[in-house]
């Protein structure tokens, strides 16, 4: 009960901080987050809400294919977005591909983040040497585009795993790809915040009652320099979702089996000339809102929380 | 100026030489170089002949230098897809792929800047606010969804525009160009307005950023007071000074266009380096892979050389007092 009562606290103190004044202030943002918050339920309760299973050979029928959406002459009620080449509902395709397209941007930049923040404190708290291979090293990668780093990535591991493992770990070669093109900020971010940290008491504290580095690194140095990492994060995850789907476009991401919205628009965009434009134009106008609506949602929060601005 | 120079160049050795240890690696660990170049009914002493002219039984620091040594010398062996020397498959491609970038660059910039301008200068117009949004949506729409839209707008529904390939080249030379016909030059509107679209939105956001700071200045504040006519002061004074750091950072961007014309390619079936790339990959074609890592990457190293020494040509005082301006 008392716990209850605690979170009640919490919760009224967070409608009264300058935070969500500022969230309620701009109405953008508040459209921004209705519809990311609306794709994330989407994706994930897809299996339920999707009115076919796309997946399921046994429901498909070929004498459904290449229905127009519902509204249009020629539509079925069944099929509110129509069908694919091979009578998919492209709706329920586009609810699963979300939900892919969301979990490898998430990984990716969860996966980015562990990468940047541990190289990012090893760097600020050693110095010297790893310091400076680490450095040179974030200064190499950020000297290329990013998209030309993650097709490299994509190829290399294209061209070193066996073509039938291939498949199945798409995901996690895309997500890798994802982190290893977007630590170097992270990192840049917490070496700085670390360095100021290192030279505080409290650090010089706990070298003086010989804590072991590391330990001082995740227990007390961690916490103090999450802050801007969060910020980071929310900015790229927007960038993380179109990497993915510009590779799965480019057909090095994830395969037609289990589909992004990238790979959906990939397959749609070979059926652009035969006139079925709504298996295409769905799914990319969905990518188009999903990454508008986090970047907007990123924006604010870096306009939010940055001082500099307050 | 001199040691910093110096430092510049190892920096870019360097990271050429990281890119080649990567490039040699992945050609020779992925496979074995040998089966990939023969095939299936080739006898056992073909087999030790190419093994042995290939260089395969040299130690390992050896065949690495062999092959920076070659791949300096811009040969980059066969293509195991098509049988045919890279050097002369990326040499064929190239052209198209400059054009295509060249185009895209100078729209971006014809576009670009006077938005920029504009929007600096009228920050509060409706028409400031429109070029806002829709520099917004720019970048947010990601650059294959742009195509898709221009090709079902343009080529399925219009029917005025060519949505794949160069349409009809002139060769000059071993260059060939779609500058010449109309059915090239038509071909290049689409995939040039494409590629061009996100330096658009990019250039005007910095132009109009950069301008903004510079009519804050109080030599524009001096000049006003002195009587001089809006224009003057404007494209004068004020414009002269924005585009200084304008110019380096896109220069910057240009290296980044010949990396997403791989996208644009793709789009459109352009039959340049970016789509001779995706195909390798797509293949496993590794010598195509990794001439194309090499080249992008030294077109990078070079772009990003030059920008640097611009900075210092550009701006004198760094030349006095900053010896540390390595950070790109």
């Amino acid at each position: 009960m008392q716990r209850l009562m605690n979170m009640r606290d919490d919760w009224h103190r967070f409608l009264d901080s300058d935070l969500f004044y500022s969230f309620k202030g701009s109405r953008i943002t508040v459209i921004a987050t209705l519809v990311t918050v609306l794709m994330i339920l989407a994706a994930l309760f897809a299996p339920w809400i999707a009115p076919h299973n796309p997946f399921d050979v046994a429901t498909l029928d070929l004498m459904d294919s290449e229905l127009p959406p519902m509204w249009l002459e020629g539509g079925d009620a069944r099929f509110l977005l129509g069908t694919d080449s091979q009578g998919r509902d492209v709706l329920s395709s586009m609810l699963y591909g979300l939900r892919v397209s969301l979990v490898v941007g998430f990984a990716g930049v969860f996966v980015a983040m562990i990468i940047g923040v541990g190289l990012g404190l090893l760097s600020g708290f050693l110095g010297g040497v790893v310091d400076a291979f680490i450095m040179r090293l974030a200064d190499m990668i950020l000297s290329f585009p990013a998209i030309l780093v993650a097709l490299l990535i994509n190829g290399v591991a294209l061209s070193f795993l066996p073509q039938e493992v291939m498949h199945e770990s798409a995901l996690y070669v895309l997500v890798l790809a994802i982190a290893l093109t977007s630590w170097v900020q992270y990192a840049r971010t917490v070496r700085g915040s670390t360095m100021v940290e290192k030279s505080k008491e409290y650090v010089q504290a706990a070298k003086v009652i010989g804590l072991h580095p590391l330990l001082i690194m995740i227990r007390h140095v961690l916490p103090n320099v999450l802050g801007p990492v969060l910020v980071i994060a929310t900015i790229n995850l927007g960038l993380a979702i179109l990497t993915e789907a510009m590779l799965s476009f480019l057909g090095v991401g994830m395969p037609p089996t289990e589909p992004s919205l990238g790979t959906l628009i990939r397959i749609g965009n070979e059926f652009l000339f035969s006139g079925i434009w709504w298996v295409v134009i769905f799914p990319s106008l969905t990518l188009a809102l999903l990454v508008l609506a986090v970047n907007l949602l990123g924006d604010w929060l870096r306009d939010a929380l940055n001082p500099k601005l307050r | 100026m001199l040691s910093f120079l110096i430092r510049r160049l190892g920096q870019s050795l360097l990271v050429m030489l990281a890119v080649a240890l990567l490039a040699f690696s992945m050609f020779r660990y992925v496979g074995d170089p040998v089966t990939n170049m023969l095939s299936q009914d080739a006898s056992v002493e073909e087999r030790e002949q190419l093994r042995e002219s290939l260089g395969l039984s040299e130690p390992l620091y050896v065949q690495f230098s062999t092959f920076v040594v070659q791949a300096a010398q811009g040969d980059f062996g066969i293509s195991y897809r098509n049988q045919r020397p890279v050097s002369e498959l990326i040499a064929e491609r190239m052209p198209a792929t400059l054009e295509l970038v060249a185009v895209a660059f100078i729209i971006s910039l014809l576009v670009g800047v006077p938005m920029g301008v504009y929007s600096a200068l009228k920050p509060h117009s409706w028409l400031s606010h429109v070029f806002q949004t829709l520099s917004l949506i720019g970048i947010s729409l990601p650059t294959f969804v742009t195509g898709i839209l221009l090709i079902l707008t343009f080529s399925v529904t219009l029917n005025w525009l060519p949505s794949f390939g160069r349409g009809e080249v002139v060769s000059i030379g071993w260059w060939s160009t779609g500058l010449l016909t109309a059915s090239g030059l038509k071909s290049l509107i689409l995939p040039g307005i494409m590629l061009g679209l996100f330096q658009v939105t990019l250039i005007m956001r910095l132009v109009r950023a950069e301008m903004m700071e510079v009519l804050r200045t109080d030599y524009i504040r001096f000049a006003r007071a002195r009587g001089l006519s809006n224009r003057a002061v404007n494209f004068g004074h004020a414009l002269k000074n924005t585009l200084m750091p304008v110019i380096t950072i896109i220069g910057l961007q240009l290296g980044a266009m010949i990396a997403f014309a791989i996208i644009t390619e793709t789009v459109f079936q352009w039959p340049g380096m970016g789509f001779l790339f995706i195909q390798a990959v797509s293949f496993v074609d590794i010598p195509v892979m990794s001439a194309y890592l090499l080249l992008v990457s030294l077109i990078f190293v070079v772009i990003n050389m030059i920008v640097d020494m611009l900075y210092f040509m550009l701006d004198p005082r760094l030349c006095a007092d900053r010896g540390t301006a390595n950070s790109h």
